[in-house]
């Protein structure tokens, strides 16, 4: 592969996605149907994701608030971790079927496991004597759930929606496998879409994906309380948040 | 139903093999569906897929271990490093695997060797980040003492820093490694093989998913079981509780 | 290896963008198998001194010479094997086992096998821990104390000229803390070696120290003097606010009940003869007899009921609490008695036997005539 064959192959791919190709039959790929793919992609991971969050959140933060169910919330990113995206959507085809709504439920299920360790390790990571103190003062308990530790909790659980988003538009991409067209489309119905719109679409994934991650990093640290922030800018190194350690320290060994 | 499925499915898979099915429970095959006699006649055909698997597995956290070993020992003593690093694993970290994978094909080609790059390069930051947090989480006063007794700053590493931050390595090699499970699986894109190629040649067919799916649970499972014991094996101190 | 000579040689220390330097042109000597103890106010610089010994802080100006010869001739690994080295937060590698962690140093030195278990076992024993049952423990087995006798264990481990240890029993409770430092003054009774001890609690000072330089900020040396010409002849302002307006009663750490006149009261065996006893009575300062078992461990005072008949029964008026020992310093003695509302108390060795009676009125009486003279010592007086 020479260089400028390989910007080549890139710069068509590039130019696939913005300009788009007539197919033998005459239909039109690349282009605005890209778009069309992109916005179909864009829809399923955000109602995969909305649902998840819906079930996640709440279930973690009251797991973590009455401080049960550890096992179960930690156990549920080792189990999902290891279970493969393809496996599971293919089970759910086999299953169940095409369809927009058992892919979504497949993605859904995707997704749940880091948002809800992420939830329940935010709130239990709460100190506790923040939460008797709103207790203290009188608060009802879901109150304090509401207004204590979810704000604190909010950072952690960016992260995990961070983590699951990112998993769930990479998985979106074989979304087609199960009837439903996203981007995936020109890497699994390569024919039509050629090696060029295979390459487009790969871009344009990672594309999305990068894009989202640093978006939603941002809204992350944008809902890091300030007064987090500079806890753990005081004491620890820049580039993490919550290493400390300190010469002087009597702690056993 | 059946044939509308099939027929739906048939042009996209038209270019990778259909599996055939031998004769077993006829009828429950015919159906799809979940086959036990089938899976017991048929259990050698996922063998190579396995195998194939276990290798991309265990190549591509292997060369990421070693990488990320490299980087974390370097920025170890040039700590300024650490964030830019962190910076461009974590995108390698984010870009879909299966998008690296054809982002690749251009330049390296169809088969292993691609899937194994985009594997290590999945595996970086979380092998890197942590083993750069066991290294910062040694306590202070271990290494104070250490230095003024007269350990060299390589020396301190090796025989102290290094041991202590073991069990945060290996969890993270535990993350990686159950991680890459999955994402192999679909290394059968980059032409690698793998337990993915069996899964998608016959998506439909609940018993071959199953088995196949299950396989790359199961690998997942003891891989992480192994480095599990591994790790209490070379750190016995962690469980020495005071008597 | 023979205890060596320290000699801080206008030492400075100055930290890049600080005005004014944490360590100001210290000058002081320590004798071989002394120890001087660095005593100051936080922040006056006394670790900061310390650690320049060792290079594990810069020296910016001045010097610090080891039997002679500057520390920094050597590369800064190689000098520290040379020194004994214990911290506050005692630092065992938490891998390593306990036999592991003391033979850190003799590893490095290259030391065969069989050189380094002995020495192990050797120094296990001499800080008061059973090799067999600690050599491979864990630290996170130990306790605070048994850890910070393995921390000084590690520090002798090569037998080095010089020991250099920064509030070593700091992480200590007080009552441990009490028996690690007597156990430490033992040790060092026997090995001799040339100690920088660094503290920020004037009692320790007085009690640890051969040499005390007590330090005010900057590290600048308002005294260094033996612990009785601090206490009796403070120089200057600071030094006396330091030490604190109780002199007079730390005067009684600086003796140790060995070290006064006891009384002798009557010994009694249960089956003894009663007659032998009581005729003890008369050469003794206190009438009451006490009470030994066949080791002559103190087990109580006798009633009169115990003397009625022709042996001596074990009927008790008192238990023999508080039981001193000869190492103890007068002034913990002199707590005890106190807190046990009692007069006087049973002495007894190392071993446990009786060796005689502390009584309040002895302690004063070995006051009133004491003589401390203060040695003639470099005190360098500043107003």
């Amino acid at each position: 592969m020479t260089p400028l064959a390989f910007l080549g192959q890139f710069g068509e791919a590039i130019q696939f996605i913005f300009e788009g190709q007539t197919t033998r039959e005459g239909t039109q790929v690349g282009g605005s149907q890209f778009l069309e793919l992109t916005v179909d992609h864009v829809k399923l991971s955000v109602v995969a994701m909305v649902i998840a969050c819906a079930l996640a959140i709440p279930l973690g933060i009251w797991l973590g608030h009455i401080r049960r169910g550890s096992f179960l919330a930690i156990s549920a990113s080792n189990v999902g971790r290891a279970v493969p995206s393809l496996a599971l959507i293919a089970f759910f085809v086999a299953y169940l079927g095409v369809g927009f709504t058992n892919v979504t439920l497949a993605l859904v299920l995707l997704a749940i496991p880091p948002i809800l360790t992420n939830a329940y390790v935010g709130v239990t990571q709460v100190h506790r004597e923040t939460v008797d103190a709103a207790r203290g003062m009188g608060m009802t308990e879901a109150r304090i759930a509401l207004r204590v530790e979810l704000p604190l909790a909010l950072p952690l659980i960016f992260g995990g929606i961070r983590i699951s988003a990112v998993n769930v538009i990479a998985t979106a991409t074989i979304a087609p496998l199960a009837g439903v067209t996203t981007l995936g489309d020109a890497i699994i119905n390569v024919s039509g879409y050629g090696d060029v719109g295979r390459l487009a679409a790969a871009i344009s994934v990672a594309v999305l994906a990068v894009v989202t991650e640093l978006a939603l990093g941002a809204v992350q640290r944008a809902v890091t309380p300030r007064g987090i922030k500079l806890e753990r800018g005081g004491r620890a190194r820049s580039w993490r948040s919550n290493v400390s350690t300190k010469i002087g320290r009597t702690a056993s060994p | 139903m059946v044939s509308a499925t099939v027929a739906a499915l048939a042009a996209p898979l038209a270019q990778v093999q259909l599996r055939d099915r031998s004769a077993g429970d006829a009828g429950c095959v015919a159906d799809d569906g979940f086959c036990p006699g089938w899976i017991a006649e048929n259990l050698d055909r996922y063998v190579d897929p396995l195998l194939q698997h276990v290798y991309l597995v265990l190549a591509s956290v292997a060369v990421g271990f070693a990488i990320s070993f490299a980087l974390a020992l370097y920025a170890h003593r040039h700590r300024w490093l650490i964030a830019p690093i962190v910076q461009v694993t974590g995108i390698l970290y984010t870009l879909p695997s299966i998008a690296v994978f054809f982002l690749l094909l251009p330049l390296t080609g169809r088969g292993s060797l691609t899937a194994i790059i985009a594997l290590v390069a999945y595996s970086l930051l979380i092998i890197f980040r942590n083993i750069t947090t066991g290294l910062d989480n040694v306590p202070e006063e271990a290494r104070d003492a250490g230095r003024g007794m007269g350990l060299t700053d390589r020396q301190l590493l090796w025989r102290v820093e290094l041991p202590l931050a073991l069990p945060e390595i290996m969890a993270g090699l535990r993350i990686a490694t159950t991680t890459t499970v999955g994402l192999a699986t679909l290394a059968f894109f980059a032409g690698a093989g793998g337990l993915g190629e069996q899964i998608f040649a016959d998506i439909n067919f609940k018993s071959n998913v199953v088995v196949a799916g299950g396989l790359a649970v199961l690998l997942a499972a003891v891989l992480d079981a192994a480095i599990l014991l591994a790790q209490r094996a070379i750190t016995p101190w962690t469980r020495a509780r005071a008597t | 290896m023979d205890a060596a000579t320290l000699v801080f040689d206008e030492a400075t220390k100055t930290y890049p963008g600080q005005s004014e330097p944490a360590v100001d042109r210290l000058s002081l000597e320590v004798g071989a198998g002394e120890i001087c103890v660095l005593v100051g106010p936080s922040g006056c610089g006394k670790t900061t001194a310390m650690r320049m010994v060792n290079r594990m802080i810069d020296i910016t100006s001045g010097d610090i010479l080891l039997d002679g010869a500057s520390v920094t001739e050597r590369a800064p690994a190689e000098l520290r094997r040379q020194i004994g080295y214990a911290i506050q937060q005692i630092g065992l590698f938490p891998h390593l086992t306990i036999a592991e962690n003391v033979a850190t140093v003799p590893k490095l030195l290259r030391w065969d096998r069989d050189r380094i278990r002995t020495r192990v076992d050797e120094l296990l024993a001499l800080v008061q821990l059973d090799p067999d049952e600690t050599r491979d423990r864990y630290p996170a087995q130990l306790s605070g104390g048994q850890r910070q006798r393995v921390g000084v264990a590690r520090a002798l481990a090569v037998d080095p000229p010089l020991m250099l240890m920064d509030e070593p029993f700091g992480a200590i409770d007080p009552i441990n803390r009490e028996k690690l430092q007597n156990e430490f003054l033992r040790l060092q009774h026997e090995i001799r070696k040339t100690i920088v001890f660094v503290t920020h609690d004037i009692d320790e000072a007085i009690k640890m120290g051969d040499r005390i330089a007590v330090l005010r900020q900057g590290g600048h040396l308002a005294q260094y003097a033996p612990p009785a010409e601090l206490l009796m002849a403070p120089a200057g302002r600071f030094v006396e606010d330091f030490v604190g307006a109780d002199r007079a009663l730390k005067r009684l750490a600086l003796q140790r009940v060995r070290d006064i006149d006891l009384w002798r009261a009557p010994i009694a065996q249960a089956g003894d003869p009663v007659a032998a006893v009581r005729a003890q009575t008369a050469d003794c300062d206190l009438p009451y007899p006490l009470l030994v078992d066949g080791d002559r461990r103190p087990l109580g005072w006798l009633s009169e009921a115990a003397l009625a008949g022709e042996t001596v029964t074990a009927d008790l008026r008192s238990d023999a609490q508080p039981v001193v020992e000869l190492d103890d310093v007068l002034r913990d003695a002199l707590s005890d008695l106190l807190q046990h509302e009692t007069q006087y108390g049973p002495v007894v060795d190392a071993r446990g036997a009786v060796a005689g009676v502390l009584s309040i009125e002895a302690i004063g009486h070995a006051l009133q005539h004491s003589d401390a003279v203060p040695k003639a010592a470099d005190a360098v007086v500043e107003g």
